[in-house]
This record gives C-alpha cells, structure tokens and sequence, in this order.
C-alpha cells in the first residue's frame, strides 16, 4: 500500500481532486464530440428516393431508430433481394434495401421479412402483403415510355403482381390514333418494383417513388402565385 | 515420437486460455456464415440481433439501448434477446464479450503480437476513461440525432456484415484501426477507445467468474508480473500482485485467461466467485491479507 500524507491534509486531497479533474475531462470530451458528432451525422446525406425498403417498414425516421440492423429480414428473404447498406450505400449504416431495378420485392404472401424483424421497425401487424407500401410507382419517362410513343410494350402493366389493378392501360386518343397509356392506381400499387425491373428501356421510364415525391396531393400551394 | 507429442502437448497447455477463446470466437463467427448439413442454420442475424437454432433471440443491449434513446419503441423479441445477454454478462461478468465473442478482438490481438514480434514501441498514451467518454457520446448522440449513434462506426458488425456479404466499402477503416493498434497505440482501439467494451464493463462490473489467486503464497515474492504484462487491462491484476486482493474484481477485465497462460507459478486460476466463504465477513470479496 502507498503511504498517505497523512500530515498534510490540506496540502492534498489527491484523490477528490482526481475524480473531479476526471471528471469535467469526460464532460468536455462529450461536449466536443457531440457537437463534433452530431455535425457529422447532420452532414450525412439524406435517404436516397432509390433507396427502397422491405414491406411494412416504418416511415422513415422511426425506421431509423427502430431497426437495430441485424440483417435477419435480408437472410430470411427468400429471393435474396434485400441488403444492409453499407458505407457507400445511400442509406444509413447497416439498414436493409432493395434496389427495384436490380431486383424487386416479390410480395411473399406470408412476408417472411417482417416476420423476422425482432423489433418491429418491419411492422409485424402487416398481414396482407398488398397493403404494404414501399414506394409507389411513377411512370417517369413520358417522352420515352415505349406505350407514349404508339407501341404496344405494356411490359410493366403485363409483369405487375397485382394485375390489372396497381396498373391499368387507359385509352388516350391523339393524332396518330389511339396510345395505351400505363397508369399507376398509387391505391393498390405496393412498389414492389417488378415494373420498374423489367421496363425495357436502358433507363428505366417507370419507376418506384417515395410516396411523397412520386405523388401529388390536393390542396391549395400555401406558397403558390395565387397567394398575391 | 512421444517426446513430439508430449511437446505440442505442453505448448497447446501454455496456450490453453488463447486456443480456447480464439475457438470459441471462430465458432460464433461461423454460426452466422454456414450452414449445417442436415440441421441448418445455427445462428441467423448478426452481433446486434440474431436467433440461434431457430428459436432463442439474442441482441445486443447496447444497440438496444442507443435504438431506444433514438426513440424505438419496445419490441418483445429484442427485449428478451437484450435480457438473456444482459443476465449473461452480469452474472459472469461483462467483457467476457470482448474477449471470447468479438471479432475484433481478433484484428486488435493480431496488430498487438505484431507489435510485439516487431518490437514496435512507439505508443500514443491515451487515457482509458476515453472510451466511457465515447460511450456517454454514443448514447447522447442517438438521443439526439434519432439514429443509432455508434452504428455508423461500429466495426464490430461492420466486420460482420463484410464478411457475411462479402462487402468491402469498411474494409479500409478496419485496416486503418489494425494500423492504429499496430504503429499508433498500444491495445488503443479495445483498451482505451471502443464505447461497447465500456458498456459490457459497466454492464458486467459485479460478474462473479473471475481470475482468483487461488494460491497466492506461490506467487509471493517471485515478483514476476508476467501476468500483468500479458493482461490486456493491466490495471485490473494490480491489486492481486500487490497482494491487496484476492480476487479481480475490476469490471474491465476481459476474463481472456492471459494471465493464467503465463503464470508459471500457478497462484492464479479462473472461478465463480459466489462469494459463500466470505459472505457474512467482509464484503465485498476483496479480502485484505
């Protein structure tokens, strides 16, 4: 045992003094680096609108902290669609995706992902596959949409797992006679992301959206013209 | 012939605890990448959460915790796994995580006996309370930032997920955190840096298996402190070589058998430490001599 001081107590209280030193060192480690750390987290980029996830997920902040990125929804996957995002993956470390056009969600009636999920951030009360909601499907390319240009392709109305339903063709007569115009009722569309898969063109004209950037709504622009 | 045999006998038995842990630790890592025949998956998920043979969930209560500060809501299913864990660690003691489940202990241990091999000496003293000081981060940060905090970083299941998918976007960081232990700081990433060590120490800080000088009168006086040069945390040892205690009783000890490995002696051993002897004298088990 090291001798104390015993004779100078009010030379020093080592000890005491320790502890405190010890102390406001963390607490100025902690101030630092949350201020450092949150900057960082602040300065990551947002969740990409390619960025898709598994059926039943959370909306998206609750997501974020929900998911504890273990990954049992990727392996329990059966077609193997689903991956952890990692570093250079638009979403943040260690949740799962899918990326629609690489391959698509293919609606397993018994969801075996959110099956999985230990702690909910896939909702384990999604029984009906087609009421989940990944996204929604918009078709994007007017201008190169093959059924826009006159042609029967139809590829993405023909492969749509809820057939005749999430997408119908709907009759637009112009002046080179009548076009079949792929339309996405954004009611029963889950976006799952078959249509985009299979869009025949290099660039996708058809593909799977936030709900909120692929959709309108109805309502006055708070910030619009007629505002004046 | 016998005297080959006798001598990779002896040498495994010097190097019992170490081949022990690393199994161990390679088991685990297996569990989760392969298949059984006939049996399947032994484990499925990763370090944060995960089910074993199908039926008993187990998670990490410090992802846990971080996803609840982010403001999760509870999960059946993650809290019982979170349960399990915390009972394990707290009964037996804490860090047994670090040094027989996480990967990169093995990274970490690698880049130490390189150091040694080469005789590196160059070391960045950095203070241990660091890594409660990153912990407490952690835990703020998430409350914070709405996501889990240490996650972003965490080359635990980052090493995981690199090796279950065969992803490389980490690669580099824990390259970088193996050329850190190696040139920068002795035993700097586990022992002075990593918040989940910090947690599973706190967590498991009364754990009852512990390194006991079971027979303290053969180390007495040989004033060989191999054991604490070995040790990992090698503060923990200090008050059993000084004779001060019985028992390590400090919540950072690893229980990575380093110690029992070395000593020649014999003084020290591994046990549960239930405390009967002692129950009623003095409390706790740090006996004076």
């Amino acid at each position: 045992m090291s001798k104390k001081p015993e004779n100078h107590p009010d030379v020093t209280e080592p000890a005491r003094r320790k502890v405190f030193k010890q102390i406001f060192r963390q607490f100025g480690v902690a101030v630092v680096g949350t201020l450092a750390g949150h900057a960082m987290l602040r300065s990551r980029p947002a969740l990409s609108a390619e960025i898709i996830r598994p059926p039943g997920a959370l909306p998206e902040p609750a997501f974020d902290s929900t998911c504890i990125r273990c990954g049992l929804c990727v392996e329990d996957c059966p077609y193997d669609i689903l991956k952890l995002a990692s570093w250079t993956d638009a979403a943040p470390v260690g949740t799962p995706f899918f990326v629609a056009r690489e391959d698509p969600c293919r609606m397993c009636p018994d969801i075996p992902c959110a099956r999985a999920c230990p702690t909910g951030a896939l909702d384990p009360l999604l029984t009906d596959i087609r009421k989940a909601d990944m996204g929604v499907a918009v078709l994007v390319g007017h201008e190169t949409c093959l059924n826009y240009k006159g042609m029967s392709c139809s590829i993405c109305w023909r492969v749509c797992p809820i057939r005749d339903e999430a997408i119908t063709l709907e009759p637009m007569q112009n002046a080179r006679g009548v076009l079949q115009i792929p339309t996405v009722h954004s009611d029963k569309c889950t976006g799952c992301g078959t249509c985009e898969k299979h869009c025949v063109l290099s660039e996708t004209a058809i593909r799977v959206l936030p709900r909120k950037l692929g959709l309108g709504r109805a309502g006055r622009n708070a910030a619009g013209r007629d505002r004046v | 012939m016998m005297k080959a045999v006798r001598f990779i006998a002896a040498a495994i038995y010097r190097k019992r605890w170490l081949l022990t842990r690393r199994t161990v630790q390679i088991f685990i890592l297996l569990a989760f990448l392969y298949h059984l025949p006939f049996l399947g998956r032994i484990a499925t998920g990763n370090l944060s959460s995960s089910e074993w043979f199908g039926t008993m969930p187990l998670t990490d209560p410090f992802i846990l915790l971080q996803s609840l500060l982010a403001g999760s809501t509870l999960a059946y299913s993650a809290v019982i796994g979170a349960l399990i864990v915390v009972g394990f660690y707290a009964v037996f003691g804490g860090r047994i995580y670090c040094s027989w489940v996480c990967p990169i202990n093995i990274v970490t241990d690698v880049a130490y006996w390189l150091r040694q091999r080469f005789n590196i000496k160059n070391n960045m003293s950095m203070s241990r309370q660091l890594r409660k000081a990153i912990l407490l981060l952690a835990l703020v940060l998430s409350l914070f930032a709405g996501t889990l905090a240490w996650e972003i970083i965490n080359p635990i299941t980052l090493l995981q997920r690199e090796l279950m998918w065969g992803s490389t976007a980490g690669a580099t960081f824990l390259f970088g955190l193996f050329l850190f232990d190696l040139l920068v700081s002795r035993r700097g990433w586990c022992g002075h840096l990593c918040p989940v060590g910090a947690f599973y120490g706190f967590l498991g800080r009364f754990g009852r298996l512990r390194v006991t000088a079971s027979k303290p009168d053969a180390c007495a006086g040989s004033g060989c402190s191999a054991c604490v040069k070995v040790c990992p945390e090698p503060h923990v040892l200090a008050p059993v070589v000084s004779q001060d205690a019985r028992t390590v009783t400090s919540g950072d000890c690893t229980r990575c058998g380093a110690c029992l490995d070395k000593c020649s002696t014999g003084a020290l051993s591994m046990k549960l430490d239930l405390g009967h002897k002692q129950r009623f004298k003095d409390i706790p088990v740090v006996t004076k001599k």
